[in-house]
């Protein structure tokens, strides 16, 4: 049976001025499916995440998200995916509560159904307890695991997760990522992800993208990669695919773009 | 309505939950208010200006608005930093509606703040001339406050960082304030001062509750308030447009 792709990109690009952050970039993600970003430091992942959630104009190609054109039909799009960002997102002088609350307004989560739904996402993450706590006295493990149940309230067909172990405990990190396969086997979810951590794409996803310098480079499951690469693993894989020079990144998409033109006035 | 509902909830909220904000708004304007009232006081009665505190009241009034709206963007930029904003451009609701959610919280808790000032007036022995005309003039400032926290909006959807906010908001603030009327009578200044009052949009904010408060007017209250209410749309519309093309 075929299943209508969750996300498809054909020939995506953004260039930030001269620079091109993300270069024809095609791919197609099946529904239900758990699906892996990988790629070095400013290789473009974030770009394209960006891109994905509306938050970021493409300068080309095509963006489709559950079949609505990401570009042309924003709040279609933005109502059918959740998003937990690479930093934190939440308003850290609310309680989780009061988070989850303007979560629900903002994506006209009815009523009566609110409550109820706020109450077993915030048990499903163990913050139940703590719900009328001021967001900025919880831990970093604890406002990402609010953030992921925030993300989960408007019950979105994609979630996306950028870098969402960044800086948790493996505990904190078993945790979210059995939360995550959970809900995407019992609600069919799909989940779109990039992480830095070989081993858990590995553990977690079913297919596996390496983009580079903008580029995508390859794209399968681990095995395929391995083969392709003639190595055993997938970080054997990744490190043959990427090199091994070490790379910096720019603290948002077009910084660096930015940075390059500042210093070409000084010249 | 209830995005926006939610949004101006939010404002209003962290707004009391920060005492420290409410001291430090009531502070600057009652050391204008004092300094200023009993300092130049005496002077402005022998030049014949009579009461200079009662001068001086409706003017402090809309720089406490002025100051508080204006300090809405710097809210915006506090949601850059610590992200919440990403999670309101990436939601599935009108742009407009999240800038006028958050701008109308952050213009109620400046009205509220200018109201403050004016109960703290009354203690030291303001009195309005016609209590009945008290709540024109509580919309008055809550006009303002739409516009200037529309404006700060604007400002703050473009602005990078908070340096550069804060740079911005002291280059277009104190022009606002000091040339617009609140401080001195604009009968006598030189034409030249008097001119740039007149272009100053906030001149006819200080008007509007001198001439409702203490029966004082420089240019007329019809005038002033169409004038106030074009600022309202201008800025608004300045506001929600700045605040669609953000990008994250």
């Amino acid at each position: 049976m075929a299943l209508k792709p969750a996300i498809s990109v054909s020939h995506l690009t953004k260039r930030f001025g001269d620079f091109t952050a993300v270069d024809d970039v095609s791919f197609t993600v099946k529904e239900g499916e758990l699906f892996a970003l990988l790629g070095p430091n400013g290789a473009g992942k974030s770009t394209t995440i960006k891109m994905l959630t509306t938050l970021l104009q493409p300068s080309g190609g095509e963006l489709h998200l559950n079949g609505h054109d990401v570009t042309k039909a924003q709040d279609a799009a933005r109502k059918s995916f959740g998003i937990v960002f690479q930093d934190p997102s939440v308003d850290t002088e609310m309680t989780a509560y009061e988070n989850m609350e303007l979560h629900a307004a903002l994506y006209n989560v009815r009523g009566s159904e609110t409550k109820e739904r706020i109450q077993t996402l915030l048990e499903l993450v163990e913050l139940w307890d703590r719900k009328d706590t001021l967001v900025k006295n919880y831990s970093g493990g604890m406002k990402r695991r609010l953030e992921i149940a925030r993300g989960l309230l408007h019950h979105p067909k994609v979630l996306f997760l950028d870098e969402p172990t960044l800086g948790l405990d493996t505990q904190t990190r078993n945790l979210l990522w059995d939360y995550v396969k959970r809900l995407s086997r019992e609600e069919g979810m799909t989940v779109f992800f990039t992480t830095h951590y070989l081993e858990e794409a590995e553990a977690v996803a079913d297919r596996i993208a390496i983009i580079d310098h903008g580029h995508l480079i390859a794209l399968g499951t681990t095995k395929q990669l391995a083969r392709q690469t003639g190595t055993k693993s997938l970080e054997a894989a990744y490190l043959e695919l990427t090199g091994k020079t070490v790379r910096d990144e720019a603290a948002k998409p077009g910084d660096e773009w930015r940075a390059r033109r500042r210093a070409r006035m000084m010249k | 309505m209830r995005v926006i509902y939610t949004l101006w909830l939010r404002q209003v909220k962290r707004f009391f939950r920060a005492r420290s904000r409410i001291i430090g708004a009531i502070g600057q304007p009652l050391l204008f208010l004092i300094a200023l009232g009993y300092g130049i006081g005496s002077i402005y009665k022998t030049a014949g200006g009579g009461s200079y505190i009662d001068f001086l009241v409706p003017g402090i009034m809309a720089q406490t608005v002025l100051f508080a709206a204006m300090f809405y963007g710097a809210m915006i930029m506090f949601d850059k930093q610590f992200g919440f904003l990403k999670e309101t451009l990436v939601a599935p609701v009108s742009r407009t509606k999240i800038m006028l959610g958050g701008a109308l919280g952050g213009a109620t808790t400046a009205t509220l703040q200018g109201l403050l000032v004016f109960l703290i007036s009354l203690c030291l022995g303001f009195r309005p001339q016609h209590w009945a005309l008290v709540p024109l003039a509580i919309i008055i400032l809550g006009l303002l406050a739409v516009a200037i926290a529309s404006f700060s909006s604007g400002i703050g959807s473009f602005v990078q960082d908070m340096q550069g906010f804060q740079a911005i908001n002291q280059f277009l603030v104190f022009p606002l304030y000091f040339l617009s009327g609140a401080l001195y009578p604009l009968q006598h200044v030189p034409d030249w001062l008097r001119i740039v009052a007149e272009i100053n949009p906030m001149s006819y904010a200080v008007d509007a509750m001198r001439d409702t408060l203490i029966g004082q007017t420089h240019f007329g209250l019809l005038k002033d308030l169409v004038v106030l209410l074009v600022a309202v749309v201008v800025m608004v519309t300045f506001g929600a447009y700045r605040f669609r093309h953000i990008e994250a």
